[in-house]
């Protein structure tokens, strides 16, 4: 009889939490840029805050993942930032929904200001190794870099150009581990979404050009790039709605409230 | 009545036990499945000896995250071993049994701590000082080797202190009836008498660290290459998989597979090494 009490315990436990799927909820899932990704969840709280019943929830995992993401069907919206898509993103649709700077980071102890782009690919590629070559105190660099799958590392890597990354990089994988690392080392040199700047680090000037949203809008901030959110074929339903919903007027105040930059 | 309980009971609790061993299998033949062809094509030489790890052009070599890893799991050894052991020691034979009845869970509790807290602190506290006080960046195989000899702590505690609990009270009475302190008794005597189950812990110990992922990635830098210095930054053959996995596709996957298929191997090994020692104590 103590068996079958045993067996009873967990059939009762299981229903009980399957108890509360009752309610049809719509759910809305994202996966993909982790720099955008703080910025969806904002904008998903807005969205559900308007539309009860509908449930907005964004994971990360680095821009490749968003395409695969979209692609495979395990989110129905696959985040990107990237300059231009790869091949691989060719049968999606894709909206830009806000453009992002990326902006270069050091640590505030750092006295260096400003870095042509020809330093910085210097500087990523391994061959400038020392803050006195461009102007700094003496010590040896610290790179840090997003990994491979990174939207925010092709995306500078593309820009600045022929960036084959130096030996001695360190791997962070997200906005916020390369803000972090940055932070508390006086030497490091990193590159993170200009949404996620804050007190704890320094952007720098490149090329005399201040990474702020004035300087984006006007083009003049060369390391830019739009931010795209893929559905495998035309959006539906609460995937349509949200997406119409960041791409609307109020949406895209929010994003700019954020700090990023909107589509247009 | 009774018997057909009994039957019952027999049965559910075979299910139970095959369920377990058959996921175990079923995890077993994936990763081969999904590791070995890669490993048999692109030449099990290669793949562990080339330091050469570019997937976007088609090199696989993971030597120097094997090197990273052995280093890694080495200095932790270093540290918790000889940490771990004399703790043990103090604990079974120089503290009254009430007073270890105490600490015992409370090191034990140690092993309760989920691994990405023992990697915040290294991030926190101890790359800084690394960096600030021994030069280079701080995330650093140094770094990731004392954040992983902590955490294997209470494995080789809990194991060592049974295994010094199980030697007779005998062999103690003997050598302090024979003159011996009971500092020469213990080290005389007692240690080597639980000289096997000692190792075993150790054996162990090194499978957790090897094993080991977010710990590590938050604390060693990540880079891939050949250390030269224990202040340099590394990654990790764990890492290398938890970092790449989510974005790889194809052969890289594959490779990534066959990086898991030499991790199962490893931990394989440790594992039946750590039963083999243990089991020979026990049949003497």
């Amino acid at each position: 009889m103590s068996i079958l009490k045993l067996m009873l315990m967990p059939a009762c436990l299981a229903s009980a939490l399957l108890c509360g799927c009752g309610k049809h909820v719509e759910s809305v899932t994202l996966a993909g840029s982790t720099a955008f990704a703080p910025f969806a969840e904002k904008l998903g709280g807005q969205f559900m805050a308007r539309n009860p019943g509908t449930r907005v929830s964004v994971q990360g995992g680095g821009s490749t993942v968003g395409i695969q993401s979209a692609q495979q069907g395990k989110a129905q919206i696959g985040m990107a930032d990237m300059v231009k898509l790869p091949p691989e993103a060719d049968g999606l649709t894709s909206v830009v929904v806000a453009r992002d700077g990326v902006a270069v980071i050091v640590n505030p102890a750092n006295t260096v200001a400003n870095l042509t782009m020809d330093q910085l690919r210097d500087i990523f590629c391994g061959k400038i190794d020392n803050w006195k070559t461009v102007g700094g105190k003496d010590g040896a660099i610290t790179l840090v870099s997003r990994e491979a799958g990174s939207g925010t590392r092709s995306s500078f890597e593309q820009i600045v150009g022929n960036v084959k990354l130096g030996a001695n990089a360190l791997v962070q994988d997200s906005n916020g581990s390369i803000r972090e690392t940055v932070a508390s080392d006086p030497l490091a040199i990193g590159y993170l979404s200009h949404g996620l700047v804050n007190e704890k680090i320094k952007a720098l000037t490149i090329g005399g050009q201040p990474c702020s949203t004035a300087t984006v809008l006007a083009g003049t901030y060369p390391l830019v790039r739009p931010i795209f959110l893929l559905t495998k074929g035309a959006p539906q339903g609460a995937v349509k709605a949200f997406i119409d919903f960041i791409v609307s007027a109020a949406g895209q105040t929010q994003i700019c409230k954020d700090g990023l930059l909107p589509a247009k | 009545m009774r018997l057909s309980g009994d039957k019952v009971a027999q049965c559910v609790f075979l299910a139970i036990a095959f369920s377990a061993i058959a996921s175990l299998l079923l995890i077993a033949i994936f990763i081969l499945k999904e590791g070995l062809p890669f490993i048999l094509r692109y030449g099990p030489w290669n793949f562990l000896s080339s330091a050469d790890w570019r997937p976007q052009e088609g090199a696989f070599g993971i030597a120097p995250m094997i090197v990273a890893s052995l280093w890694i799991t080495a200095g932790a050894m270093l540290i918790g071993a000889p940490l771990g052991v004399a703790g043990a020691v103090f604990l079974s034979e120089f503290v009254p049994r009430p007073v270890m009845r105490v600490i015992k869970p409370t090191i034990e509790l140690l092993a309760g701590i989920p691994s990405v807290v023992y990697g915040f602190i290294g991030v926190m506290v101890l790359a800084p000082l690394i960096r600030n006080h021994l030069g280079g960046p701080g995330l650093s195989v140094l770094a990731a080797a004392v954040i992983l000899g902590i955490m294997v702590l209470p494995t080789i505690i809990s194991i060592s202190v049974d295994a010094i609990g199980a030697v007779p009270n005998s062999f103690r009475e003997g050598a302090l009836a024979l003159g011996a302190t009971r500092w020469q008794a213990v080290h005389m005597v007692v240690l080597k008498a639980a000289r096997s189950g000692i190792i075993a812990s150790i054996i162990l110990a090194m499978g957790r660290a090897v094993g080991e992922t977010m710990a590590v990635i938050m604390v060693a830098g990540n880079t891939i290459r050949l250390p030269h210095s224990a202040l340099e930054p590394v990654r990790t053959l764990t890492a290398n998989i938890a970092i790449e996995m989510s974005a790889a596709t194809g052969m890289h996957r594959q490779a990534l597979f066959a990086t898991g298929v030499v991790l199962f191997v490893v931990i394989m090994i440790l594992n039946s090494l750590a039963m083999t020692v243990l089991h020979r104590k026990v049949g003497r």
